[in-house]
C-alpha cells in the first residue's frame, strides 16, 4: 500500500473544512452534505485500511515518515498497529454517524460542522501519529474545537462546562509535555515513539531526579495527562458536566472516542516506554480501576438526569478497562508466567474500549432522541413510554442491557475478559469490583423501569416514535454490539498479535526489582 | 576601532538618522490633515535600514567607536526584530482612530528615535553606553505615552512612566557605579576579566550591584517587582504605543540582559549549542529564577481579574516576560536560542492582539470585555484572528506561541534537574493563563447577539492583521526558517584580553 492512506485519513476532514469555508453560511444543507461526504469517505478509507491490514504482524504497518524539523529531530511519522486500528475504525464510524446525529443543528451550522471536522482530524491524528511531537500537536488540536462545540452549542451551563473541560485537559497535557521533553533529553534526542520504545527502557533506568527514579517521575507526569482524559478518579469531575452540557453528537464523540485516547495513550506510551513503571504502577492502576467502577456506579445510581447517568456509567465502564490493563503483569515471572491471563486482561481492556465506544455512543444518541422530543431528561419526569414508543423502548432496552453487561452482548465479553485476566493477580480487587457490576445493573434497570414502565405520563401521550434518521444512527451500533456479543473472534484476531507484542515487551523488559 | 573608521560600519544607523531628520523636516511643510504621510516616509526609510543591516551580515564582528558598541550577528538579529515591530506599529498607527485628533508627524519621528535607541541598546558593551541607550529609549517612550495630550489618562501614564523610569534608572546607575568602583572599567569584557580575580569580600557588593542593575533591566522588561508602571502606562498610552512598548523595548532589553549576564558574569561562550560557564559564585541565576517565577505568576494571577482587555494584555505581557526570563538562569546556547525564538513568536502574536484591540477601539471606542460581545459574528475575520492570537499567547499547538514555550521548556529540561521546578511552575502558569485568554474568545462568540451584517476593518489594519496572524499560525507548524536564522545569529562578539 503506497497511497499514503493514513495521511488521507487525517487530512480528509481538513479538505472538508476548506470546502465548507467557501460555502455561504445560509446554504445549510450543502454544508451538511459536504460534512457527510468527508466523514463518509474517511469511514470507507478506514474499512479499506482494515481490509489491507495484516493482523498476523504485531508491529507497525502502513508507515509514513518524512523529515519535518530536522534541528529538533521532529518527524512526520504515521503508522498503525493492532492497538490503534480498532480505534481508527471506530473514529471513522462515529464521526460519520455524528454528522447525522447533528443533522438538526439550527444554530451557526457552518461553524459547527467546520469545528466538527477539525475535531475529527485531531482525533484521527492522535491515533495514527507515532512521533511524539506530532502526537502532542494533534492531542492539543482537539481541545479548541471541543471547547467551542460544548461552549456554543451546549446546554444551559455550557460555558462553565467548556472551560472546565479545557482547563483540566490542558493541565494534564502540560504535565505530559514536560514528561515528553524529559524523555527526549534522556533517551537520545528523538521523538520517534517506536524508537523510544526500544531505547527508553534501558536509557531511563538508573537515572535519579531529586532522588526519585526518572521512570517514576515521567510515568506519573504522562499518566496524569492521559488519566484526565480516561477519566480516572479523582480527575473525572469534568466529565459529567461536559457530557451533560454538550450537544448529543458531541457527547457521543466524547464518550465514544475521546475517552479512549487516554487508555490508548497509556498503552502506547506508558506501557511501551516504561515497562518497569508498569510493574511499579500496576497495583495502583487496578485499584484506581476499582475506585472508578464503584464510584462511577454509585454516582450513576444517584442521578436524576438521564444523560448524567450515562456519563457516570462511562466512569464505571472505563474502570473495567483499567483493571484489565493492570493484568499484564500476570505474564511476568513473579506471577508464574501466566500468559493467558495477561492476554485476556489486555485484550479485554482494548476490547472494552471499543465496546464502550459503541455502547455509550448508542446510549447518548438514545438520550438525545428523547430529549429532542420532551425537552428534558429528568428520569422521574417520564413514565410508561413503553406503550407510546415501542420501537424506541426496544432499542433502548438492548442498549441498556449492553451497558449493564448482559451475556450475549459485546459489553459482557470484554468485561469478563478483564476480570478473567486480573483474577490471578488482583483477586480481591476483582471480587470487590463485582459490586460495581451490581451497581451497574441496578442503575440501568432502575432508570429503565422509571422511564418506560408504569403509568403513561399524560404530557407525553402524543410523543412521536423514533424516526428514520435516528434509526439510521443507532442501528449500525446495535448490530455491532449484537455481533461482537455473539462472535467476538474477528476483533480478538485483529488485535491479538499486537497485544502479544505489548505483553512480551512489558514482561521481558520490566520487573519489580529495578524500581 | 577608532571613531572615524567606525562610521563605515555604522551606516544603517546613519540612514536611520537621515530618515528621522527627513521625517521631521517633511512634517514642517505639510498640513495636519495629511501628516500621516510622514509615517510612510518612516516606514520606507526603515525598510532601507533593514536592507542595510541585512547587507552587513557578511562583515566581520567587531567593536565600534572605541569599544562602545559592537557589530555582531546577535545585535543584527535584534535590530531586525525591532525594525519589524516598528514598521508594523507604524502601519497600524496610520489608521488608529485615537491619533486622528493630533498631528502625526512628531509621532513617527519619535518612533524613529526610539528605534535608534534600541539599536544602540542591543549592541552596547560599555556601561555608559548601556545607560545612555536605555535613557534614549525611555525618554522618547515618556513622550509617546503622553501623546494623547487632551486625555487625562494619557498624561497620567506619561507622568507615572517618568517617575518610575527616573527612579529605576537612578538605581541602575548606582549599581553600575559599584561595578565600576570594584573593577575599574566600564567595558564589559574588562569587567569580566576583573570579576574573576575579585576576592570573596567584594562578592556581597557585586551581588548588590547586580540586584540594582536588575532594577533597570527589570523596569524595561516589566519584571516583578519593577512592573508597577506597566498596567497604568499601558492603559493610558495610545494603543499603538502600548503595542510597541510591549514588544520592541522588551526585546532589546532582553538582548541587553543576555549580553550583560553572558559576558560579564559568565564566559560568554553560550552560543551555537555550547553552555556558558559561570565565572563567579555569585547567585545571579538564583536571583533571575525567583524573578521569573514571581513575574509570570503575578502577571497571570492579576490578569485573571481585569475588566479591560488593554489592562489584561498589559498583565499578560508581564507574564510573557516571566516566561522568557525562565530561560535566562540556564544561560546556555540553547536557552538564549529559546529566548530569541520566543521573542520572534511573541512579536507576531502580541502585536496582533493589540491590533485587534485597536480595531475594536475604532469601532466602539471602548476596551472592556463588553465591547467584544458578538465580535466573532460581526467581524468574522477579526474574531478568528483574535482567537488565534489568544490561543497562541496561551501556548497551544499548532500556533507560534507553543513553539516559543516548547523551546523555553526544552532548554530548561536540557539545563539539568536544578531547573525542573521552573518548568513545572511555567507549565502551571500557562494553564492559568488559558482562563483569561479564553474569556476574550468567550465574549466574542458566546455572548452578544448574532448579526447578519458583516464588517471589515480598513485596509491598512486588515493588512497588519494578516501580517501578524499568518506567521502566528504558520510558525507553529513550520518554523525551520526562523530556527536557521536564529542559529546563524547566535554569534556574539567576544573580546579576549
Amino acid at each position: 500500500m503506497d497511497y499514503n492512506i493514513l495521511s488521507w485519513l487525517i487530512w480528509l476532514p481538513i479538505i472538508g473544512v476548506a470546502a465548507i469555508a467557501f460555502i455561504p453560511r445560509d446554504k445549510v444543507d450543502l454544508i451538511k452534505i459536504v460534512s457527510a461526504i468527508a466523514t463518509g469517505l474517511q469511514f470507507l478509507l478506514t474499512l479499506v485500511l482494515w481490509n489491507n491490514f495484516d493482523s498476523s504482524i504485531g508491529s507497525i504497518q502502513f508507515e509514513e515518515k518524512y523529515e519535518w524539523i530536522p534541528s529538533f529531530n521532529i518527524e512526520y511519522y504515521l503508522g498503525v498497529d493492532g492497538l490503534s486500528i480498532p480505534m481508527v475504525i471506530l473514529t471513522g464510524l462515529l464521526f460519520f454517524i455524528g454528522v447525522f446525529v447533528s443533522w438538526n443543528t439550527k444554530k451557526a451550522v457552518k461553524g459547527y460542522f467546520a469545528l466538527f471536522l477539525l475535531l475529527n482530524t485531531g482525533v484521527m491524528g492522535v491515533f495514527l501519529s507515532l512521533d511524539f511531537f506530532l502526537f502532542y500537536i494533534f492531542w492539543e488540536v482537539m481541545l479548541l474545537p471541543m471547547y467551542f462545540l460544548i461552549g456554543m452549542w451546549g446546554g444551559p451551563q455550557r460555558e462553565y462546562a467548556a472551560i472546565k473541560f479545557f482547563l483540566y485537559t490542558l493541565f494534564g497535557s502540560v504535565l505530559m509535555l514536560i514528561g515528553v521533553l524529559g524523555l527526549y533529553f534522556t533517551c537520545g534526542k528523538t521523538f520517534n515513539i517506536i524508537e523510544l520504545t526500544q531505547v527508553a527502557p534501558e536509557a531511563l533506568s538508573g537515572i535519579l531526579w531529586w532522588g526519585i527514579s526518572a521512570i517514576k517521575v515521567i510515568w506519573v507526569l504522562i499518566f496524569i495527562g492521559f488519566a484526565i482524559k480516561v477519566p480516572v478518579f479523582p480527575f473525572h469531575t469534568w466529565l459529567p458536566l461536559a457530557h451533560v452540557e454538550a450537544p448529543t453528537a458531541i457527547s457521543v464523540l466524547l464518550a465514544g472516542i475521546l475517552l479512549k485516547l487516554g487508555v490508548y495513550g497509556i498503552l502506547r506510551v506508558n506501557y511501551g516506554l516504561m515497562p518497569d513503571g508498569v510493574y511499579w504502577f500496576s497495583y495502583a492502576l487496578a485499584l484506581l480501576g476499582l475506585v472508578n467502577v464503584v464510584w462511577g456506579g454509585l454516582c450513576a445510581l444517584a442521578q436524576t438526569d438521564l444523560k448524567k447517568l450515562v456519563a457516570y456509567s462511562s466512569v464505571n465502564h472505563m474502570g473495567y478497562s483499567l483493571i484489565g490493563m493492570a493484568a499484564v503483569v500476570a505474564a511476568g515471572e513473579s506471577h508464574g508466567l501466566n500468559m493467558k491471563a495477561a492476554q485476556a486482561g489486555l485484550g479485554g481492556a482494548v476490547f472494552q474500549m471499543f465496546n464502550h465506544g459503541t455502547i455509550s455512543a448508542m446510549l447518548f444518541i438514545l438520550v438525545g432522541v428523547i430529549y429532542e422530543r420532551a425537552h428534558h431528561r429528568d428520569i422521574e419526569g417520564f413514565g410508561g413510554l413503553a406503550s407510546q414508543m415501542p420501537v424506541y423502548t426496544g432499542i433502548t432496552a438492548i442498549a441498556f442491557f449492553a451497558g449493564l453487561g448482559l451475556p450475549g452482548l459485546s459489553g459482557f465479553i470484554s468485561e469478563a475478559m478483564c476480570f478473567i485476566g486480573a483474577f490471578p493477580v488482583y483477586r480481591w480487587i476483582v471480587i470487590a469490583s463485582t459490586i460495581g457490576i451490581l451497581l451497574n445493573a441496578a442503575y440501568f434497570l432502575w432508570a429503565f423501569q422509571r422511564v418506560f414502565f408504569g403509568k403513561l405520563n399524560e404530557k407525553y401521550s402524543n410523543l412521536p416514535e423514533i424516526n428514520r434518521l435516528e434509526l439510521f444512527t443507532v442501528v449500525p451500533l446495535l448490530i455491532i454490539t449484537l455481533f461482537f456479543g455473539i462472535y467476538p473472534a474477528p476483533y480478538i484476531d485483529l488485535i491479538a498479535s499486537t497485544m502479544d507484542t505489548i505483553i512480551n515487551h512489558v514482561v521481558s523488559l520490566g520487573s519489580y526489582a529495578s524500581m | 576601532m577608532s571613531n572615524f573608521q567606525s562610521i563605515s560600519f555604522f551606516y544603517p544607523e546613519l540612514i536611520l538618522t537621515v530618515v528621522i531628520l527627513g521625517a521631521i523636516i517633511y512634517d514642517l511643510f505639510i498640513d495636519k490633515s495629511i501628516s500621516g504621510r510622514v509615517g510612510w516616509v518612516v516606514i520606507t526609510g526603515l525598510a532601507f535600514v533593514a536592507l542595510a543591516i541585512h547587507f552587513q551580515n557578511g562583515l566581520k564582528t567587531t567593536t565600534l567607536f572605541s569599544d562602545a558598541i559592537v557589530l555582531d550577528p546577535f545585535a543584527s538579529f535584534f535590530k531586525q526584530i525591532v525594525i519589524l515591530a516598528t514598521i508594523l506599529v507604524s502601519i497600524v498607527s496610520l489608521s488608529s482612530g485615537e491619533l486622528d485628533e493630533y498631528r502625526k508627524g512628531e509621532y513617527f519621528a519619535l518612533l524613529g528615535i526610539i528605534t535608534f535607541g534600541l539599536f544602540l541598546m542591543v549592541s552596547s558593551i560599555d556601561l555608559i553606553m548601556i545607560y545612555i541607550s536605555i535613557e534614549i529609549v525611555s525618554i522618547m517612550s515618556f513622550v509617546l505615552a503622553g501623546y494623547l495630550k487632551k486625555k487625562a489618562r494619557s498624561n497620567e501614564a506619561a507622568l507615572k512612566y517618568v517617575v518610575y523610569g527616573g527612579f529605576s534608572s537612578g538605581i541602575m546607575l548606582f549599581g553600575l557605579s559599584y561595578i565600576f568602583g570594584l573593577t575599574g572599567s566600564t567595558n564589559i569584557f574588562q569587567i569580566q576579566q576583573s570579576v574573576t580575580q575579585l576576592d570573596l569580600a567584594s562578592s556581597t557588593a557585586l551581588t548588590l550591584a547586580i540586584v540594582m542593575i536588575l532594577a533597570g533591566f527589570g523596569y524595561k522588561i516589566s519584571a516583578v517587582p519593577f512592573h508597577f508602571w506597566t498596567p497604568d502606562v499601558y492603559e493610558g498610552a495610545p494603543l499603538s504605543i502600548t503595542a510597541y512598548l510591549s514588544v520592541a523595548p522588551k526585546a532589546a532589553a532582553f538582548a541587553l540582559m543576555i549580553r550583560f549576564f553572558n559576558q560579564t558574569f559568565a564566559d560568554g561562550g553560550a552560543m551555537n549549542g555550547l553552555d556558558s560557564i559561570s565565572l563567579t559564585q555569585l547567585p545571579w541565576p538564583e536571583i533571575l529564577s525567583i524573578l521569573s517565577v514571581a513575574t509570570m505568576t503575578l502577571g497571570n494571577v492579576v490578569a485573571l481579574q481585569q475588566e479591560s482587555i488593554k489592562r489584561m494584555l498589559a498583565y499578560s505581557s508581564i507574564a510573557h516576560a516571566g516566561y522568557m526570563l525562565l530561560a535566562m538562569p540556564v544561560m546556555s546556547g540553547d536557552s538564549i536560542y529559546a529566548i530569541m525564538m520566543y521573542l520572534v513568536m511573541y512579536l507576531f502574536m502580541n502585536l496582533g492582539a493589540f491590533f485587534v484591540v485597536i480595531i475594536v477601539k475604532n469601532k466602539t471606542d471602548g476596551e472592556s470585555f463588553n465591547d467584544y460581545k458578538g465580535l466573532g459574528w460581526e467581524m468574522p475575520i477579526v474574531g478568528a484572528a483574535m482567537t488565534l492570537f489568544m490561543v497562541s499567547l496561551t501556548g497551544l499547538p499548532p500556533t507560534a506561541g507553543f513553539i516559543g514555550k516548547f523551546y523555553i521548556f526544552a532548554s530548561l529540561i536540557k539545563g539539568g534537574s536544578t531547573f525542573y521546578w521552573l518548568v513545572i511552575i511555567g507549565g502551571i502558569n500557562s494553564v492559568v493563563s488559558l482562563y483569561y485568554y479564553l474569556k476574550v474568545v468567550k465574549y466574542m462568540y458566546f455572548e452578544g447577539e448574532r448579526t447578519d451584517k458583516i464588517l471589515f476593518p480598513p485596509n491598512t489594519l486588515s493588512g497588519a492583521l494578516i501580517i501578524t496572524a499568518v506567521p502566528s499560525l504558520l510558525l507553529g507548524i513550520y518554523w525551520n526558517p526562523v530556527a536557521n536564522w536564529i542559529q546563524n545569529s547566535l554569534v556574539f562578539f567576544i573580546q579576549t584580553l
